[in-house]
């Protein structure tokens, strides 16, 4: 089986809201052209499209169709599409090079959340008959999960502030960040709840942005680029959507995915953490020491393009491995309520 | 009109809600449950694992194996953990500010999402006994519960919020759907280049876009060409006059639909452009519809323009000869 | 670099209606995985991943449904993914499917597509139009129906062979226990005096609109291996082929009636599969049919005939169960339209056709079988090849 690489990776600015249209074109006409210079690869070379996209962000059923548009589809090409973050359709992708059927593949994600009520529109994940009648919108149910850890003593406010304080540090260094700035924990637990626990810090922003992705089989790779992140391994798990029946202060899907890979060496990890507390538990599950740096660029605290997240969360541990900065590094993504789904993915260099 | 050049710049948006009420078939274990709620009992179905699971679930989390052993739990239990919803929003349990918690129902081993009426953060705790606080008419539905309370909290005299739609059924016959209506709002904007297009059509104008790379002329315009994904910026002004190139004619009645059938939908190929566009033909019989019809745009009163292509109330036969079937076949 | 083998080790579908109210959503699922399960003989332990395909959310009201379903479809614990491609995902959701076994990640994968639409209208939910835009489509009917008129004149096809496909489709619906619409005694006659919907197309040469699931379990060599031929039952279907292609909905100059992306689909699929007379050496195939016009049309389309000549052979009885190349011997999707599952259902009769396990509707000594499924404004296509024994190396 071929081994796979990243060989490009692209995302649009991380707003509050672009002008852009819920179809993306806006935001993945530009991004694709970066990734076509960086790779020195053009439409007509890539040999498998796959994107992640939600209709019920758009507020239109086949929201992803004039997606399409922003490719250049005809001659008509060999492409597919997850109604998940862009880090599964990434793993769609993965499996088509891995078997041998393409070499290439440009893997994208969108959103704009902007364009609706965020928040209340993801209580649509819940279980139709009686849960989501009730409209427990995600902040509500993250701010169930952040009260069972403090009332464990597994974390405090404090730590969560910690958490939102170094990222929003760390943004400084990121030009596609929403938020970024040095602020004093203190001054942030100042601030009122939002949903107490939680307060505005806490929770990731509103966020309208994309993300695309470029991989080649590790052979193709090195002719591409200097040093492709060869995609180690690449694992995802699912938990009961029951909140009431399991621990919600554990990932368990995270941790059997990182157990599939091995995260042993790994130097950078980009957790998909939308909520302070929720790093903690990705921290844990997945076994990283105080060693790991944790999202150095800022995670989706700073910016939060849902559907694109997870995906920018590969391709900036993939960056770290692209410009030389690490050997190892891991990239998480998260979908569904409180952490229900997770997939892992762990990239080295091959030097 | 265009007041200045800031608002000419800034692409068109509109609001865009979506909704239905949903009407959601229960099954045998859901629908037990909520024939429950209706008599205002609570039941929960033993797992695989020995635990009791409220609500019930149908199929086991460990083993998928299907369930089936009721256990009746309590209506008052303990608060598991919470997090507090100050600015309730649409649909929600309660409309003044509550708690989103947990509940561990007496008898139960998984814990039940709801809201609890605290009145303010202070007066709800982690290990706090809340009570089930009834709707004041049951229809077998999860709003049955309409809150929680504490548990020595006195009784309500407050009416309990309007109960969610119900589906008919017969006289005596167990509820075995639930009404879900989903309402959602969202604010849509079209791209840059279908704003110039529809603020075209504002003023009478057809404004299609050219393609840079394939030259091909656009309308209604595209954030990006198609066949090469980039914009399509210039402008090219189009006459209100072309052809049919295909159509049908519609007879069927359907929900959502906003025209009274039968009427003509067809592609209209304008002169000078490269793609058509779904419209209406009026004013001759369906029956006189044909492939390659000169057609020319009969638009409606001038005061009645805003930013669509409705401006144009339908387009209606020129008088023409058609036009031969060779020069358009390749835009069916 | 070789991609591993995978076979179709057993399926399952639902009793197709307009409204099943006697199940819940999970319940709808459990139907048809239950019964691909016990066709394939494998318990849950067996299964290492799940692949769910569903069209529009919004036709449920349920946003990533399968995240909810995740113990109903008994995922937990594994790895799900949850494939959207119009009207196609049921074949993309297969073809993902496939591929984990292909690339060696998986040695079983579980694959289901439902949908219960019935829980709004699918006409509504196909219908829903943004701000600006003017309200002259009419659903899916009438978005197609144009472009049938464009066949019939660019082919010079006489008006009965819609009413032909109808008529077959829905006669060997009665054959399927599963199908929604089962219409023993329906006739190209009466089809052709049925209401006029979208002129061209009349009422019995519409799908209906249908709840329904479809589920696949796939596995690899091993597992095809070890498919009983007990009773008289083939073995495993083995994937011989598999393509899927894509373009802009509208475009320039864009071929609506017989699409490039259609074309190119199927020229990839012969090629994998090593065959170069489709007529001749496909057996029997399910090809995506919601209007029974688009018969001819996926027949040119697809390579069994030339251009412009597909609906000669429909008119000359050779699409029948008892013709040279029988299409839909399921009834197809003018018997049986779950939205999300209909592409899947014609990749799973496909299989069924090769393993002999299609019961009256069994298409005589079929071994390469053909699934097709399309979606959006005809411009999503899936299709695989599937046959009684392993593909030639």
């Amino acid at each position: 089986m071929a081994d796979v690489a990243i060989v490009g990776f692209a995302q649009a600015p991380n707003v509050r809201a672009t002008p852009g249209t819920t179809n993306g074109v806006e935001m993945l006409v530009p991004i694709f052209a970066e990734v076509f210079e960086r790779t020195g690869l053009s439409k007509k070379d890539i040999g498998f499209w796959c994107s992640g996209s939600s209709d019920y962000l758009a507020g239109r059923a086949f929201s992803f169709i004039a997606a399409v548009d922003a490719i250049g589809a005809f001659p008509p090409i060999h492409e597919s599409h997850v109604e998940m973050d862009a880090a599964w359709a990434l793993y769609e992708a993965w499996l088509k090079i891995r078997m041998g059927e393409v070499d290439t593949a440009l893997v994208y994600g969108f959103g704009k959340s902007s364009a609706g009520h965020l928040r209340r529109v993801l209580a649509l994940q819940l279980d139709p008959y009686l849960v989501a009648p009730l409209w427990p919108d995600s902040v509500s149910i993250a701010g169930i999960q952040a009260r069972l850890g403090i009332d464990a003593g597994l974390w405090s406010e404090k730590d969560l502030a910690e958490v939102a304080a170094r990222s929003r540090a760390d943004a400084v260094r990121n030009p596609h960040a929403q938020l970024s700035g040095h602020v004093e924990v203190t001054d942030l637990l100042d601030a009122p709840f939002v949903a107490d626990p939680l307060r505005a810090h806490d929770i990731a922003p509103i966020t309208d942005g994309a993300a695309a992705i470029v991989l080649a089989s590790a052979e193709r790779a090195r002719d591409l680029v200097e040093r492709p992140a060869v995609i180690a391994g690449i694992e995802h798990r699912v938990d009961s959507p029951v909140l009431g029946a399991r621990d919600l202060t554990r990932s368990p899907s995270t941790e059997a995915a990182g157990r599939a890979i091995g995260v042993d060496g790994v130097e950078v990890a980009e957790l998909h953490a939308p909520f302070t507390h929720q790093e903690l538990i990705l921290r844990e599950a997945l076994g990283l020491d105080d060693q790991v740096r944790i999202n150095p660029s800022g995670g989706v605290l700073v910016g939060n393009p849902m559907f694109a997240a997870g995906l920018a969360r590969i391709g900036e541990a993939a960056t770290q491995i692209l410009t030389g900065q690490a050997r190892k590094t891991l990239a998480h993504a998260t979908s569904g309520p409180a952490l229900q789904q997770n997939l892992v993915c762990v990239m080295e260099t091959r030097d | 009109m265009i007041a200045s050049a800031a608002e000419a710049e800034t692409p068109l948006s509109a609001p865009l809600n979506v909704g239905f009420d949903y009407t959601r078939s229960v099954g045998p274990i859901l629908g037990r449950f909520v024939n429950g709620l209706r008599e205002r009992r609570i039941e929960g179905i033993r797992g695989s694992d020995g635990r009791v699971h409220v609500p019930p679930v149908e199929y086991d989390p460990v083993t998928a194996a299907p369930l089936c052993e009721f256990v009746s739990v309590g209506t008052e239990g303990t608060v598991v953990s919470w997090s507090w919803m100050a600015e309730p929003l649409e649909g929600q349990p309660l409309q003044r500010a509550f708690a989103w918690a947990l509940i561990l129902l007496d008898g139960a081993d998984t814990a039940l999402l709801h809201a609890v009426d605290a009145g303010t953060p202070e007066k709800i705790h982690t290990g706090q006994r809340v009570r089930v606080r009834w709707a004041d008419e049951p229809v077998g539905h999860i709003r049955d519960i309409a809150y929680f309370v504490a548990a020595d909290a006195p009784e309500d005299s407050e009416p309990s919020p309007v109960p969610p739609p119900v589906a008919k059924r017969e006289d005596r016959a167990p509820v075995s759907m639930v009404i879900t209506p989903v309402h959602l709002s969202y604010q849509h904007s079209v791209s840059a280049e279908e704003s110039r297009y529809l603020r075209g059509l504002a003023e009478g104008k057809l404004i299609g876009q050219r393609c840079p790379a394939c030259e091909k002329v656009y309308i209604p315009p595209r954030g990006a060409c198609p066949t090469d994904g980039v914009p399509t910026s210039e402008e090219v002004e189009l006459p209100d006059t072309g052809i049919v190139t295909t159509f049908c004619i519609v007879n069927v009645p359907f929900l959502g639909q906003r025209i009274k059938p039968p009427y003509v939908a067809a592609y209209i190929l304008l002169d000078g452009a490269d793609i058509a566009f779904l419209h209406l033909v009026l004013g001759c019989d369906a029956a006189d519809v044909r492939m390659g019809l000169r057609v020319r745009a009969a638009w409606k009163p001038r005061d009645e323009w805003w930013t669509t292509l409705e401006n144009i109330d339908h387009f209606e036969p020129t008088g023409e000869p058609d036009v031969p079937y060779e020069s358009f076949a390749n835009h069916l | 670099m070789a991609k591993q083998l995978a076979a179709v080790l057993g399926t399952g579908q639902t009793h197709h209606k307009a409204k099943r109210l006697d199940v819940s959503m999970p319940g709808l699922l459990r139907e048809a995985i239950d019964r691909a399960m016990l066709d394939a003989q494998v318990g849950w332990d067996e299964i290492d991943a799940v692949v769910l395909g569903k069209a529009p959310d919004l036709f449920e009201g349920v946003m990533m449904p399968e995240l909810f379903l995740a113990d109903s479809l008994g995922a937990t614990g594994k790895p799900l993914l949850r494939v959207h491609t119009a009207g196609s995902v049921g074949g993309s959701t297969a073809l993902v499917a496939a591929s984990l076994v292909q690339a060696g990640v998986h040695r079983r994968v579980l694959t289901v597509a439902f949908e219960k639409q019935s829980e709004s209208n699918a006409m509504w939910g196909l219908s829903i139009l943004p701000p600006f835009q003017m309200p002259v489509g009419a659903g899916a009917g009438g978005y197609f129906a144009p472009h049938v008129r464009s066949y019939i004149r660019r082919s010079g096809a006489p008006e009965h062979i819609g009413a032909i496909v109808a008529a077959k489709d829905r006669r060997n619906g009665a054959l399927n226990p599963y199908a929604h619409l089962r219409q023993a005694d329906i006739t190209v006659e009466s089809v052709q005096a049925s209401q006029m919907l979208w002129d061209p197309i009349r009422y019995d040469e519409t799908c209906p609109s249908s709840d329904g699931a479809c589920a696949m379990v796939i596995g690899d060599e091993a597992a095809g291996d070890a498919v009983s031929h007990e009773s008289g039952a083939g073995g495993a279907a083995w994937i011989h082929a598999t393509a899927m292609r894509t373009e802009p909905t509208t475009f320039a100059g864009r071929d609506q009636v017989n699409p490039q992306a259609g074309r190119d689909a199927a020229a990839a699929l012969w090629k994998q599969a090593g065959i170069t007379d489709p007529l001749s050496e496909v057996d029997t195939a399910e090809i995506y049919v919601p209007f029974s016009w688009f018969e001819p049309m996926w027949l040119e389309n697809l390579g069994f005939t030339a251009e412009g000549e597909g609906w000669k052979l429909t008119e000359a009885g050779e699409t029948a169960l008892d013709g040279r190349l029988p299409l839909n011997p399921s009834g197809g999707v003018l018997s049986s339209n779950p939205i999300g599952a209909s592409g899947m259902l014609r990749f799973s009769e496909a299989a069924k056709q090769v393993m002999r396990r299609a019961g009256d509707y069994q298409v005589d000594g079929a071994r390469i079988a053909l699934g097709h499924a399309y979606g959006g404004g005809s411009q999503y296509f899936s299709m695989w090849v599937v046959g009684s024994a392993k593909p030639a190396v």
